[in-house]
Formats: structure tokens, sequence, C-alpha cells
């Protein structure tokens, strides 16, 4: 069963707010950040009303219930990426802190002067600067994949750089600036050929498409709640158990310990070894009830509408004069970034917000790929299964009219 | 699209960007800095030739930016030319108090003359580091500051 669009929108309160000068909003930056369905809204609420309290450390009601609930969070998401154990599920503050955790406990404690970082052309910074600060203290070697003018990974360049060496493979799964879609279940393959890890930048991938760590075989995935319907400031490290097991806690604090005295610290158990001090308690319990969401669409109705936006949305754009698209992979999400001719994308962003249109504009923390296609930035209109084809339409009717303003 | 009087994008400002004003590097110059605004990119080397007396004789930009940016440069440079030096620093002054809606062009006698087309920027917060860029630019090559960045 197709999915029932205008049901759907009811779901979402933040459609209907207005744009600039009262203009209704066609909201088209789901990349950066993704509305609320009104589920999750009211489940945060309803923590915040009835339930608020501390998690795994009291023996009252509501610590009890509010303990249940986050744990049964975890759960969600570890069914949603169909991971093997709870222990894998560990909650952060985003994908950023996800990825700096990896880089700081596993990178700093395993890599060794030489050994070699991939990390693609297209990285979001928050899987660059990570790794810059790691290689600074360790002494290991970053090395980029190439990509082709279209926005895709060149996959003979990728395993033309793989060696034993290489010890981590990090990169995005579905790019925020470009929209490709990455060919990531080969590419973990051929990296655990030479023994290295592979770690998946899900943070766009996770509202993409489903994920199952188990049959990638990924090492680690990250991800966050907002991207994918819920709260602001929650995220996820996803990690096989034997390598969480050898690594060592990132932050310290309390939960994340089993017994401290001033001598010796004894670390807890996963995953809480990761998460120290008081986590996002309300923050995690609506992003398990965002999952539920996506879940009850149904993963084949929301790719297989997204497929249509993607098409139908190259195609408008395609016709516009002037207009040269960045990011035109053979498998794409519904995030057109382009340039027009002679019209800086600042101006751009600012004119079609006079018409309601909500995009991004700049490099999307993206600039070494900005670079690769000589831009120092773009614009983006990113769309997710509650954007219509109608809202296309208005777009790409207010960037001629844009269009028309510099002529 | 309907213009209205509050517009960000008056016809001043898309003539100044479709043909900027000293849009070039000087052939000598006596201070010049490079400024860069990390938000969007953009980037923009600013030259100015000051006699011994303290006199603006030449001042040109260049460099890569949104129509604000170099519509804001271009004006900049035909405001400040025959202008000494404490002038230019006057005017800055009284350009940013327009930006930062210190200073009402309704209400407020001031010296911005055309400049205070500018003033539409109030709609669009995330828009004055745009028009800032250049004379922040400027600013940094007479206290000779090499690079400066509007963060
Ligand atoms: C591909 C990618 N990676 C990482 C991030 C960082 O996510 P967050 O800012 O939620 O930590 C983003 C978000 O912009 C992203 O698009």
């Amino acid at each position: 069963m197709a999915l029932n669009i205008e049901c759907v929108r009811k779901d979402f309160p933040n459609l209907s707010a207005r744009g600039r000068d009262d203009k209704p909003l066609i909201y088209f930056d789901n990349a950066a950040t993704t509305f609320k369905p009104c589920q999750v809204i009211s489940q945060t609420h309803n923590h915040y009303c009835h339930r608020t309290a501390n998690i795994h450390r009291g023996v009252h009601y509501l610590s009890e219930v509010a303990t249940a609930e986050y744990e049964s969070a975890r759960d969600k998401v570890r069914r949603f990426i169909n991971a093997k154990s709870l222990s894998e599920i560990i909650f952060t503050k985003g994908a950023t802190e996800s990825l700096n955790l990896l880089a700081q406990s596993y990178g700093r404690h395993f890599l060794k002067p030489g050994d070699e970082i991939l990390l693609s052309m297209m990285e979001h910074h928050a899987n660059i600067v990570p790794w810059q600060m790691i290689r600074d203290i360790t002494g290991c070697v970053i090395k980029v994949i190439p990509i082709n003018d279209k926005g895709e990974i060149i996959l003979e360049e990728y395993r033309r750089l793989l060696s034993d060496r290489t010890k981590i493979v990090s990169v995005v799964h579905v790019s925020n600036s470009l929209g490709s879609v990455n060919p990531v279940a080969g590419m973990i393959r051929d990296a655990h050929a030479f023994g290295a890890v592979f770690v998946l930048d899900s943070a766009q991938g996770i509202s993409h498409e489903p994920i199952d760590v188990q049959s990638l075989d990924v090492d680690f995935c990250v991800f966050s709640g907002h991207k994918l319907f819920g709260p602001t400031g929650v995220g996820v490290l996803y990690g096989k158990e034997d390598l969480l097991e050898l690594m060592p806690p990132y932050q310290g604090g309390g939960d994340m310990i089993l017994s401290v005295t001033f001598d010796k610290t004894i670390y807890n158990r996963l995953p809480h070894k990761f998460e120290a001090g008081t986590p996002n308690v309300a923050g995690v319990i609506g992003f398990g009830t965002a999952i539920d969401y996506v879940n009850s669409l149904g993963w084949s109705d929301i790719t297989e509408y997204k497929k249509e936006l993607v098409r139908y949305g190259t195609g408008l754009l395609q016709k516009v004069e002037g207009i040269r698209l960045i990011g035109t992979a053979a498998n794409k999400a519904p995030i057109f970034s382009f340039v027009l001719d002679g019209i800086h994308a600042h101006d751009v962003g600012t004119l079609i917000d006079r018409e309601g249109v909500a995009i991004r504009t700049g490099h999307h923390c993206t600039q070494p790929v900005m670079k690769f296609f000589g831009l120092a930035a773009t614009s983006r209109a990113s769309l997710t299964f509650y954007n219509t084809k109608e809202e296309l339409d208005i777009f790409v009717a207010a960037l001629r009219k844009v269009i028309g303003v510099f002529q | 699209m309907t213009v209205h009087n509050d517009e960000l994008y008056q016809q001043v400002i898309l003539e100044h960007n479709k043909r900027p004003k000293n849009f070039l590097k000087l052939d000598s110059w006596t201070h010049s800095a490079e400024g860069y605004n990390p938000l969007c990119g953009d980037h923009l080397n600013v030259y100015l030739r000051v006699s011994p007396q303290g006199v603006i004789e030449e001042v040109s930009f260049e460099g890569d930016g949104c129509a604000i940016s170099k519509a804001s440069g271009s004006m900049m440079t035909v405001a400040l030319k025959g202008k000494t030096v404490d002038q230019a620093r006057a005017l800055f002054n009284e350009f940013h108090r327009l930006l930062t809606k210190e200073l009402d062009p309704e209400k407020d006698q001031n010296i911005l003359g055309k400049l205070n087309v500018f003033s539409g920027i109030w709609k669009y917060p995330s828009r004055v580091k745009c028009a800032v860029l250049a004379w922040r630019t400027m600013k940094g090559a007479l206290d000779q500051e090499k690079t400066v960045a509007t963060e």
C-alpha cells in the first residue's frame, strides 16, 4: 500500500508553520534536521509532565519507569538496525559525538604511526576533523578515496588504496551535500579483506533506507535522532560487541562505573561503559517513539516514494535554465544540490525564503567536496517522505522567480 | 517578484552586483587585507592607496561573493574614494550601526547616503555578515591586519 501523504503530513504540526512574510512553508531542509511527528512530541511532553526521573539510580517508582522506557528505546534502536545485542547500542548526543567517541577511544588506543585511515572525498566535517585530531596524536595517516564528477565513489581507486596498513575506513552512507547513496556493502567486504574496521556514517542514511548491521557486517555505525524525526541531542553509536569491549571508556563519570575508590575504578559493563553521566532521558525515549513511527509507515513505501521524489525533482530541476546539479549519482536520495549561473547560493537562499521555501545554502559542512567541484557553496533542497511533488512544483517556480530578479 | 521598499535586493544593489565598481586589484597600494566569511566561503581582497596626508586616493576590491557582499564592496569603494582615513573609519562605524539596527535611517541623521539601502538587511540577520565583509576587510587593511574573518 502506498503512503497516504496527506495523512502523514497531519502527524507533523510543524508543516503548518508559516515561513517568511507569513507565506505557507515549504520545508526542504530535512538533511539538516527533520520535523517531529506529534507522537514524538507528546511522548517527550509526557515524560516531562508525568515521568521525570533520573535513570539507573533510583528504587523509587518514577525512576524505575524512566529506566524501563529508556532501555526500551535502546531495544527499539537495536531492532531498527538489527544489532545482535543491547550492549552494542550506545546513546550519545549525536552522530558527531559518536564519531568523536570512536576516534578518541578506538582510534587513540589502536592506531600506530604509519597506520592508515581512509575517508572519502564527500565526508562531512564530523567524519574528518575527529580523525585529524587523532592523526596528530598517533602519527597515523589519512588517505582520501576519490569520487567521480557525478559524486560517486570510484571503487577501483578505493580498492587500490586498501592495504595492510589500512586500519579504519570511515565513509558516509548517504552524502548530505550530494545525495549519493554509497555502495557500502561491497566496500565493507573489501575493507575486511585487509583486516580494516569499517565505520559507517549513517547520519543521513538512517532515514533513507533500512540498515541491517549484521548483514552488512559493519563494525561501527553512527547516526543522530533528530534527522530521523526524533528530538535533538540524541545519537547512537553502534559497535560490534567484541570491538567495544576492547575499547577504553571515552568519558568518565557516573553510570559508567561499577565501583570507585581513589586507588582504582572498575568500569561498568557495555553499553553503560560509554554512557557517563545523566543522558538525554526524554530525548532517548522520544527517539524510541520516532522509530516506532517510521516502522508504522513501513520502509518499502517510504523508499518507493522517495525514489519517485528523486525522479520527479531531478526532471523538474534539469529543465531550469542555467542550473548545474551537483551530485548526480545513479543511486540517490532526494537531496538536490545545485548552483545557478551567476547567482550566488546565499542570494538564492534568501530570495527563495521570501517565497516561503526553506532550503540550505553554503558548504553543508563538506568543504573538501565543494572544493572538488570548484565551488564555495551550493543551494540544497533536501526532501523526505512528508514532502510532495506539488511542493517541488512550487519550489521550482520560485527558483525561476529568483533567476528573474537577476536578469 | 514583488519589490517592497524594505526589500534587500533593490535595484541599486542588483546593479552594483552585476557591474561592480572598482572590482580589480590596484597596481600599487599602501594597505590591503584578505577577508572571508567562514559561514559561506565568501572571500575577497581589499586594496587601498592612501596618500601621506591620509587621503584614500584609490580603493578597490576583488573576490567571490554573493550579491550582497559584492554590492556592499562596490558601494564602499565609491563611498571611500577621496575620503580621509578618519572619515573612512567614521563611515565604517556608522555603516556597522546601520547593519546592527542601532541606527535607523528613518529617524537618525547620518552620513551614509546611498548606503542606507542596506537597512533592508534587518529582515535577514543571517545576511549581515555578507554586507559587512568588505567593510571589515577595509578596516582590517587600515589596521594592518592581514586576514579578517567575519565571525
Ligand atoms: C553525513 C553527516 N554526518 C554527520 C553529521 C553530523 O550530525 P550531527 O550534527 O547531528 O551530530 C551530519 C549532519 O549534518 C551529516 O549529514
